[in-house]
């Protein structure tokens, strides 16, 4: 019967799911081939050069210093605590970017809604002005504002025991005190307590229809319970204050020029797109919205909080999201104005040891993993303020 | 029926009126309203309002008053005194730009052959700007990229016709930045469409691979994909080949923007409403036939605007070519910034630079803006 086979094996060659299964199976192998390819060449090459493959190197003795660093460090500890240091400061400065730039793009989103003509054109002056000039540009004119700073000598002194100088950002910080740990235990509980409070307010106001001023109230607590530890222990408040001794200042806290001007950089270029978002998430929520509330009986406060922000924030987590990830990927840029973050300790690393590969094999997936941890934060953040439909 | 954000935006945009009844009441409808009774409305009309602008105007009094006396009154314009003149004044030093532009536009081609890359440059522009207007939206056009891009690559190399060659180690400044970001998007382009398509597709193992290289780009940063380039390139090729810098550059661009842009279009395919694919397959439409003249044709329309944002942020990307030692805009106004005589300048040096990124990053933008109006016309209800 080769009629009979004749068809089948056509039936089988023209089956989308043959055709599909062969298209992969070309695919991969060309990838892998590719793949196999690059590995050969890279192997053949570093044995050329001499240099080992593997991540034995992590273990060895770095050899360099680093200029500041959370934990401690010495030039005789391992590429692998080099590379933490970075990862550390990486993350230092990408946390308190973020904090400050979504504070700065909220404030400048809301200030180009105003009524005020002269505030909604200041806003938009300064988001225009921001975002159409690349970051590494406004790091370099900050780097340089910051080491341009009269010496320690001539610091300017703007108030509140804080000085600047080309050193850096010194500012004055509380002696340690054992009743900090008190202090910070009443806080904890207050904010338990607030929650707790919270739980029952809207429990009762459900059953009975009663509201409860729950946010003032918790507000309160939490404010007031670690104040309230605080003088008990007798108010143990001795500022460590940064003073001139010698060439430079002595005490306090620092920011080092380096982070201070990447800190800077990364905050202003990002709230300039923070505030764009925060911008059209508010006016996504239909003017009717606001109207159906107040004439409901809501206050101002009540509408904002209660019918407007959750419904604008629906519209501004995805894009602030991928704003936070574009901010920690930018803190890479500290390489360029000499910040030791942890492409710039892995730049280094690879320059000693040669071993490229190994190097950004590191440095992308420890971003990988930050990137993907962060993300997974902001989706379940928004899967909890997402529209539930039925 | 889909919303679209614009439908939202419009009753919002309505609603300071709305909100503001006695504003309106007061002033009664589209009167001329003199100075003083459009600044009470807007500027004082409440306590909060009225703190708000004092605010405002108290920044702008301590801001602008300097700024200008810095950046204007004081400032050394006339590059005869050379940086001495700079340093005994107070303002600005706008000198610096009589000094050194022709470095910083253009880094450090020949001196005397700086026609060329400004012929390029102006080559770039033009055809940026016939894209930028529908009506030459046509074959021809595709054409005409390709021939500037020769020409402008001639132009650049030389070696031919009396032109000396000058390498690619030697180009620098504007001409390099335009460079990479216009070939970065159009080098990516078809990447970004297979990578996207992939990503739709009903094939586990393709799908696989392009969401596998998609979230692999776009969770590193590109500083990280340039140093692999410039680092890792010459590692992967068989021993004794060399590839050039700039072009080792421009591959790690690409390959970053793809990713991104194979974003953009899914977006775009996303859009099209199944529909078309079923009647395209229903009319016995291969794959490639139903995606090159059904589904393509219409999602790629959609994604125009986006695309020009991404050619916006590739535009300032380049940027970061500085930190792998090649010599875009910004490198070589560094570059001129490292004369110590007029490194005390570096403020305006970085001035000039924003400006022409920033007159290029707003233009498009704003053309962006313009064009997603333009498109949505068709299709508005």
């Amino acid at each position: 019967m080769p009629m009979e086979r004749g068809r089948r094996v056509r039936a089988l060659l023209y089956s989308a799911r043959f055709r599909a299964a062969v298209y992969q199976v070309v695919v991969v192998a060309a990838v892998v081939a590719l793949g196999w390819y690059l590995v050969h060449n890279t192997l053949a090459n570093l044995a050329a050069r001499g240099i080992a493959t593997g991540l034995s190197f992590l273990g060895r003795e770095a050899g360099f210093d680093i200029g500041e660093s959370p934990i401690a460090f010495e030039a005789s500890d391992s590429y692998l605590r080099a590379l933490l240091v970075g990862l550390l400061n990486t993350l230092a400065v990408a946390v308190t970017g973020i904090v400050l730039a979504s504070l700065l793009g909220l404030t400048v989103g809301i200030g180009r809604l105003s009524r005020n003509w002269l505030v909604a054109r200041l806003a938009t002056l300064y988001v225009e002005a921001v975002r159409n000039v690349p970051l590494l540009l406004q790091l370099f004119v900050w780097y340089g504002l910051v080491t341009a700073l009269p010496g320690p000598k001539q610091a300017l002194q703007p108030g509140l025991g804080v000085v600047l100088s080309n050193r850096g950002l010194k500012f004055p910080l509380p002696h340690w005190h054992y009743s900090y740990v008190a202090v910070l235990a009443a806080l904890l509980a207050a904010v338990a307590a607030a929650l707790v409070l919270r739980r029952w307010a809207l429990a009762r106001q459900n059953r009975t229809g009663q509201p409860f001023p729950w946010l003032p109230a918790g507000l309160g607590l939490m404010l007031g319970l670690p104040l309230l530890v605080f003088a008990a222990a007798g108010a143990p408040l001795d500022w460590d204050r940064p003073v001139l001794a010698g060439f430079n200042f002595r005490g306090g806290a620092t920011l080092s020029p380096e982070f201070a001007a990447l800190l800077a950089g990364l905050s202003v270029y990002t709230s300039s797109f923070i505030a764009e978002i925060v911008r059209s998430g508010i006016l996504a929520v239909p003017a009717g919205q606001t109207e159906a509330a107040l004439s409901l009986g809501l206050t101002r406060g009540q509408t904002l909080r209660l019918v407007v922000l959750p419904q604008a924030l629906r519209v501004i987590v995805p894009p602030l999201t991928s704003q936070y990830l574009n901010l920690t990927k930018n803190s890479s840029l500290a390489v360029a104005i000499g910040y030791p973050d942890l492409v710039s300790v892995a730049n280094t690393t690879i320059n000693q040891t040669g071993q490229a590969v190994e190097g950004v094999a590191v440095v992308m997936s420890v971003f990988l993993v930050v990137s993907l941890s962060l993300s997974w934060l902001m989706n379940w953040y928004n899967a909890k303020v997402a529209l539930v439909t039925r | 029926m889909t919303v679209r954000p614009e439908d939202l935006v419009r009753p919002a945009a309505a609603a300071a009126e709305i909100e503001e009844p006695s504003a309106a009441l007061t002033a009664g409808p589209a009167q001329p309203v003199p100075l003083l009774g459009w600044a009470r409305r807007n500027l004082f009309d409440t306590v909060p309002n009225t703190l708000l602008t004092l605010a405002a105007l108290w920044l702008l009094a301590e801001i602008v008053p300097p700024l200008l006396r810095w950046g204007l009154f004081d400032a050394v314009w006339s590059p005869a005194g050379g940086a001495a003149a700079c340093r005994e004044g107070t303002g600005a030093c706008w000198a610096l730009m009589g000094e050194k532009n022709r470095l910083m536009l253009f880094g450090v081609y020949p001196y005397d052959q700086h026609w060329r890359p400004a012929l390029a440059t102006a080559l770039v522009v033009a055809l940026l700007a016939t894209s930028a207007l529908r009506r030459f939206w046509r074959p021809w056009l595709a054409w005409a990229w390709g021939g500037g891009l020769v020409a402008v690559a001639a132009l650049m190399w030389g070696g031919f016709a009396g032109l000396s060659p000058v390498e690619t180690a030697q180009w620098g400044g504007l001409p390099l930045t335009l460079g990479l970001a216009v070939l970065g998007i159009v080098l990516a382009f078809p990447l970004s469409i297979l990578l996207a398509l992939g990503r739709r597709s009903d094939m586990p193992a393709i799908r696989a691979l392009s969401v596998g290289y998609i979230e692999l780009v776009r969770g590193v940063p590109l500083v990280s994909v340039l140093f692999m380039a410039s680092v890792m390139f010459p590692l992967f090729l068989p021993e004794g080949v060399t590839v050039d810098k700039l072009l080792r550059a421009l591959v790690g661009i690409t390959l970053f923007t793809a990713a991104y842009l194979a974003e953009a279009v899914r977006g775009g395919l996303q859009a099209i409403p199944r529909g078309q694919e079923e009647a395209a397959d229903a009319l016995g439409l291969s794959y490639w036939q139903k995606m090159r003249k059904i589904v393509l044709p219409q999602a790629l329309r959609l994604v125009i605007p986006p695309i020009v944002n991404q050619f916006i942020s590739c535009f300032k990307d380049t940027s970061l070519v500085t930190i792998v030692g090649l010599y875009d805009l910004l490198a070589a106004t560094k570059a001129a910034l490292a004369d110590p005589d007029w490194r005390p300048f570096f403020v305006e040096g970085y001035i000039a630079a924003a400006l022409v990124y920033w007159a290029f990053c707003f233009f498009m933008s704003r053309y962006s803006q313009w064009l997603e109006r333009e498109l949505a016309k068709g299709t508005r209800r």
